[in-house]
C-alpha cells in the first residue's frame, strides 16, 4: 500500500521529537479525525536552523512530518512556505490517494510554525 | 511456526484454506467437471457432492433438512438476500425492518438500500461492550414490522449477542429473524431450531473453506423473493451454474468444524485470553473492546490510548505480525468504525484499536511473541504523538 520511502520514514522518522525553546510551533488536524502533528522550528537569520514533529496518526501521518523537516531544514522561511503538499508527497514516491487529504498535513504544519514565529518575532503587525 | 517466520492473526480478513478442503476440492475440477444439471452421466458425481455438501453444512447449523440451506457466493450475497429477500416477499404485510448499529456493512447496507425503496428502518442501539439492547428492540417492533437483522457475533469486537432472547421477542410479534453467523460459525455451537432462527448467513472461508462461497439458512416454509434471476438453480432463489468445487469445500469445512469445533475453540480461547491478559498486563492505558465474557474465542480487539492504530499495524508488519484494525485510515471510508462508536467510544480512542483474529495455526509460542514485542511498538508512537502525556511516558 504505502511506497518504500514511505515506509522507510516510518520506520526511522528524521527530526522526531520537540524543542523546548522553539521560535515557532504549528499545529494541525486533530485527535478526533485520526491525525494530528505539530512542528516546531528554531529559525537563525531568516534560516530555519533546527526542526522538530510529533504527530499522532497513521503511516503516512509519520512519514509526511518527517520528510517536512528534511525538506525545510536548512531553508529560508519563504523558501520554507512555498512547500506544497504536492512537494511532500512526490519527495515520498507518491502516497495512496485516500492520504492525500487526511494525513498529508506536514505542509500546512510547517507554515503554521512559520506563521507563529512571525507573529511572536513582530515579522508581523498584528 | 518459529517466531523468526511470519505471525498470522487476521482471520478476521481471511482465512487459509484447510489443506483437507483443498484435497476433498481438487477432484471436483480435474475430474468431475460436469454441470449438475446436465442430462449426461457427467452431472451425477456433482448433483451428489453438491447434495453432500449440503447435508454437511445443514448438520453444522442443526437445521432440519439440507434443502433448508441455499448456497451462494458469500456472506454478503446471503445478507443481501435474506434482508432484500424477506422485505420484498412481505412488503404487503408491513414495511419496517430493524437492525443494529454494529452489524456487517452487507447488512447496514441492504438495510438502507430498502429505505430508499420505502421502508421503514430502525437502528438499535448497543451498550459499551456491543450487546444489542433489548429493551430497545421490544420497544422498537411494531405490527407493520417484518424482519429484524441481528448478527450472532461481533467480528470486529467480539460480542456475542442475545440471540435465542433476540428471537423470543421477535416471534412474539411475528416477525422474522434473520442472523449474521459469519464470525461465529465454526467457532460456536449454532443449533437454528432451537434457538429460533429463521434465516442464517454462513461463509465457507470463515471455517477454513474457499473464498467466493456461503449460504444461506431459509427455515422451512418461509418464503423470499430471489434477488438473482436466471436459470432457477437453488429452488429458484439463486440462480447461477453451481460452484460445485467451492461447495464441495464448504461441505468438507463444515464437516472438519462439526469434529473439530470443540476442541478448537476451547485451545483458541486460551490463546486469546493469554494474548489479551499479557497485552492488558504489559501496557498502560490498553483496554479490551467488546465484552470481556460473551466474547468469541478467536477475538482478541484492543486499543492504546494516545497513538493510532494504522501506524500500530505497520509496526507489527515491520516485526513480522499481521492483524488489522478498526481504524479509519484502513477502511476505505476516513471514518473510525461505526462498530466501536456505536460502543460509545471516542474517535480518538476508536482510533488507537487493534484486531487479532487467531486461528487454527497460531501458538502459544506466536502469542508470546507478539505480548513481547507489543511494549516497545507502543512505547515508540507514543514518544512520537503529541496527545501522550509526559507522565504516561515510559
Amino acid at each position: 500500500m504505502y511506497s518504500q520511502k514511505v515506509l522507510e520514514h516510518f520506520r526511522n522518522p528524521r527530526n522526531m521529537g520537540e524543542i523546548k525553546d522553539a521560535d515557532g510551533i504549528g499545529t494541525v488536524g486533530n485527535p478526533v479525525c485520526g491525525d494530528m502533528m505539530t512542528i516546531y522550528i528554531k529559525v537563525k537569520e531568516g534560516r530555519i536552523e533546527d526542526i522538530k514533529f510529533k504527530t499522532f496518526g497513521c503511516g503516512a501521518a509519520v512519514a509526511t512530518s518527517s520528510m517536512i523537516t528534511e525538506l525545510a531544514k536548512g531553508k529560508t522561511l519563504e523558501e520554507a512556505m512555498k512547500i506544497t503538499r504536492k512537494d511532500v508527497a512526490e519527495a515520498l514516491e507518491g502516497l495512496p490517494p485516500v492520504k492525500m487529504h487526511c494525513s498529508n498535513l506536514a505542509a500546512d504544519a510547517l507554515k503554521a510554525a512559520i506563521e507563529d514565529y512571525r507573529k511572536k518575532s513582530g515579522e508581523v503587525k498584528l | 511456526m518459529s517466531v523468526h517466520s511470519r505471525i498470522y492473526m487476521d482471520c478476521v480478513s481471511g482465512k487459509p484454506v484447510d489443506p483437507r478442503v483443498i484435497d476433498a476440492m481438487l477432484p471436483y475440477m480435474r475430474e468431475f467437471y460436469g454441470n449438475p444439471s446436465s442430462v449426461h452421466s457427467f452431472s451425477g458425481e456433482p448433483r451428489r457432492a453438491l447434495e453432500e455438501a449440503r447435508s454437511a453444512v445443514a448438520r453444522l447449523i442443526s437445521a432440519e433438512r439440507p434443502e433448508s440451506i441455499i448456497f451462494t457466493s458469500g456472506a454478503t450475497e446471503s445478507n443481501n438476500m435474506a434482508i432484500k429477500g424477506v422485505a420484498f416477499r412481505n412488503a404487503d404485510r408491513g414495511k419496517h425492518v430493524i437492525t443494529s448499529s454494529v452489524e456487517h456493512m452487507s447488512v447496514m447496507n441492504s438495510c438502507k438500500y430498502l429505505k430508499t425503496k420505502g421502508f421503514d428502518l430502525t437502528f438499535l442501539p448497543v451498550d459499551r461492550y456491543g450487546v444489542v439492547d433489548l429493551e430497545a428492540l421490544e420497544r422498537e417492533l411494531r405490527e407493520d414490522t417484518v424482519l429484524v437483522s441481528i448478527q450472532y457475533a461481533n467480528s470486529e469486537i467480539g460480542t456475542i449477542q442475545p440471540i435465542r432472547e433476540v428471537a423470543q421477542i421477535v416471534h412474539r410479534k411475528n416477525a422474522y429473524l434473520h442472523v449474521d453467523a459469519t464470525a461465529a460459525n465454526g467457532r460456536l455451537p449454532i443449533d437454528v431450531q432451537r434457538e429460533g432462527i429463521d434465516l442464517l448467513t454462513l461463509s465457507s472461508n470463515d471455517i477454513y473453506g474457499p473464498r467466493g462461497v456461503g449460504a444461506l439458512y431459509i427455515r422451512e416454509g418461509l418464503r423470499i423473493e430471489p434477488i438473482i434471476h436466471g436459470g432457477g438453480q437453488e429452488r429458484g432463489l439463486r440462480s447461477g451454474t453451481e460452484n460445485i468445487a467451492g461447495v464441495v469445500g464448504f461441505g468438507k469445512a463444515a464437516e472438519i468444524a462439526m469434529n473439530e469445533m470443540q476442541s478448537e475453540s476451547e485451545k483458541l480461547r486460551k490463546l486469546r485470553d493469554r494474548l489479551i491478559r499479557g497485552l492488558l498486563d504489559g501496557i498502560p492505558y490498553a483496554f479490551l473492546n467488546g465484552h470481556p465474557v460473551h466474547r468469541l474465542p478467536d477475538n482478541a480487539a484492543v486499543r492504546f490510548s494516545f497513538i493510532e492504530g494504522e501506524s500500530i499495524l505497520l509496526s507489527l508488519d515491520m516485526m513480522g505480525v499481521a492483524a488489522s484494525s478498526g481504524s479509519a485510515c484502513t477502511a476505505k471510508t476516513l471514518e473510525p468504525s461505526h462498530v466501536l462508536m456505536a460502543t460509545g467510544l471516542r474517535h480518538e480512542e476508536a482510533h488507537g484499536s487493534v484486531l487479532f483474529t487467531l486461528g487454527r495455526h497460531n501458538t502459544e509460542e506466536e502469542v508470546d511473541y507478539v505480548v513481547r514485542i507489543m511494549p516497545d511498538i507502543v512505547k515508540r508512537l507514543r514518544a512520537m504523538s503529541p496527545l501522550t502525556p509526559k507522565e504516561v511516558l515510559w
